[in-house]
């Protein structure tokens, strides 16, 4: 279960300090803003960036790896790398399995997508991503729910006709009507508390690390330029 | 910085529909695509042979006359033959990992007094990580890599087993008779009379197993190894000009295409190689197959 890892970053060695802790960081690899894998097949986008000045302040040795969304807090928790940084949401469900940081960026709505503004997201065929909470709110409104494992599948399907609305992370969706025929229906749906790194419940001093490097990039205001380059929702 | 093959690739928007394939197909990402039918190629090229072992070595045990290594064999042949390849590569890998990781702790950190499960988290200490967890990046890589030849060698061991074992059963009991008539040992008539006989039976359902082999590799990802099919759908997934040079629409097909012609490719290929072993091994055996080139020449 290890994964291919696309890129290595090596920041802040300490001089005279030996061997540098090294904290591989689990990605998915395939949701544009907070990650994808650019032309050259490396990790990118603001998880990327994030991270890796996330680790320099943390003084630690960064390497990035891709793992499927669907086995990767089992992964995380098996130790086949230290902490997820992949546009995670903080829910509870998730809370008892894993220890998340403090959100790198507020909550931010979900939306619907659809190629007509006539579908009906209450009874009608919504498509969402395996065990994500948006998953889980279509479930709640009664719609029939069909699962993709991977966001541009969600995407496709809708294409396709398979399902009549798509609904994500608006800001993963923006994009993707901007360049489509698709376009937003419906009011935005608040869900989740922001999204923040995952790490195993017993790595708490590791958590520490980077939850303090996460203070320090709000307070500088760091963090909110890098959300409004990649345009992934609200500031601080 | 984009690493180029094509000096004009430098801005992919104004190419033509020629120049701008050229470049699309050369980009780092389909660089790693390409490596990934070598990967493809290396685990198929190492795992049949170790399959092959494990069967043999599992046959060999199931017809063992000290009856708890038959079971052994028998156990094996069953247990394995049994259970659904998924569950076994979800549950296997992990448990096989998990139980290197748990020796090492014991010999390495003996003082260690916190429990290795906690919760859900499964904590060893940190010299007795496998691989170590600050080891570079293709340690880790031919750890998964050598986890997932060898899985595949276990569940694929096991049916080459079951063929072996049949095989072995089918070599006429005549044959043993005469070696038994000529003095040899059981492990002589074994090695020089039912071994050498029995590829021809055993060479039909090795042959299915290598073509199920084929096909199985997709199972790779499930191991976290980035195979063909991870590429292709990462590939071919649509992509918007924001987070690209080459924006496209949904091209997965084309790439599911390509699979398609290359694992139809590959297996006709084993066909003809299969189709050739076989007439060498009806050679001269007391089957139809032999019967019938005896006449032929």
């Amino acid at each position: 279960m290890k994964s291919l890892i696309l890129t290595t970053a090596a920041l802040a060695l300490t001089a005279g300090m030996g061997l540098a802790d090294t904290v591989r960081l689990g990605t998915e690899g395939a949701y544009p803003p907070y990650n994808f894998l650019n032309d050259n097949g490396e990790v990118d986008g603001f998880e990327r960036e994030l991270g890796d000045e996330l680790c320099k302040r943390a003084e630690l040795t960064c390497e990035w790896v891709t793992n499927d969304w669907d086995s990767i807090i089992p992964n995380l928790v098996s130790g086949n790398y230290d902490a997820i940084i992949a546009g995670m949401s903080i829910t509870d469900e998730r809370e008892e399995v894993v220890d998340f940081t403090q959100g790198y960026t507020p909550p931010s709505p979900s939306a619907y997508a659809a190629m007509s503004a006539d579908v009906d997201l209450k009874g009608g065929v919504i498509a969402a991503q395996t065990a994500t909470i948006q998953a889980n709110h279509v479930v709640d409104t009664g719609a029939t729910l069909v699962e993709y494992p991977t966001p541009d599948e969600t995407i496709a399907a809708v294409k396709a006709g398979e399902a009549d609305a798509v609904i994500a992370d608006k800001d993963y969706l923006e994009p993707e009507v901007e360049a489509s025929d698709m376009i937003f229906v419906g009011d935005d749906v608040p869900l989740g508390g922001g999204i923040g790194m995952a790490f195993r419940e017993s790595d708490d001093d590791m958590r520490a690390k980077f939850d303090a490097a996460i203070t320090s990039m709000k307070e500088d205001g760091s963090l909110n330029t890098l959300i409004e380059k990649w345009e992934v929702g609200g500031t601080w | 910085m984009r690493s180029a093959i094509f000096s004009y690739c430098s801005d992919p928007a104004t190419l033509e529909t020629f120049q701008w394939m050229s470049c699309y197909l050369t980009t780092g990402k389909h660089m790693a695509f390409y490596v990934s039918f070598g990967t493809v190629l290396l685990l198929l090229a190492i795992t049949a042979p170790t399959a092959l072992m494990f069967g043999f070595g599992g046959a060999m045990s199931a017809r063992a006359r000290f009856a708890p290594l038959s079971w052994l064999g028998r156990g094996y042949i069953a247990i394995v033959r049994g259970v659904p390849d998924i569950a076994f590569f979800l549950f296997f890998v992990i448990a096989l990992d998990q139980g290197i990781e748990y020796l090492r702790h014991k010999v390495k950190c003996p003082d260690w007094d916190q429990p290795i499960r906690q919760g859900s988290d499964f904590i060893v200490c940190d010299i007795a990580k496998m691989p170590l967890g600050d080891s570079p990046q293709w340690i880790h890589e031919t750890y998964g890599f050598a986890l997932a030849v060898l899985t595949f060698a276990i569940v694929f061991g096991a049916f080459a087993a079951n063929v072996l074992f049949g095989a072995m059963q089918a070599v006429p009991r005549a044959q043993i008779e005469t070696a038994e008539a000529y003095g040899m040992t059981h492990r002589q008539a074994f090695w020089r009379i039912l071994v050498p006989q029995m590829w021809t039976y055993a060479l039909p359902g090795l042959a299915n197993l290598w073509m199920v082999l084929i096909k199985a590799t997709p199972l790779l990802f499930l191991l976290g190894v980035e195979d063909i099919v991870y590429w292709a759908r990462e590939l071919g997934g649509s992509k918007t000009a924001k987070f690209t040079a080459y924006p496209h629409p949904d091209w997965r097909m084309w790439y599911f295409f390509g699979l398609l012609v290359f694992y139809l490719a590959f297996t006709r290929v084993s066909e003809l190689v299969l189709a050739r072993i076989t007439t060498r091994l009806s050679h001269g055996q007391a089957t139809l197959g032999g019967e019938a080139q005896r006449k032929a020449s």
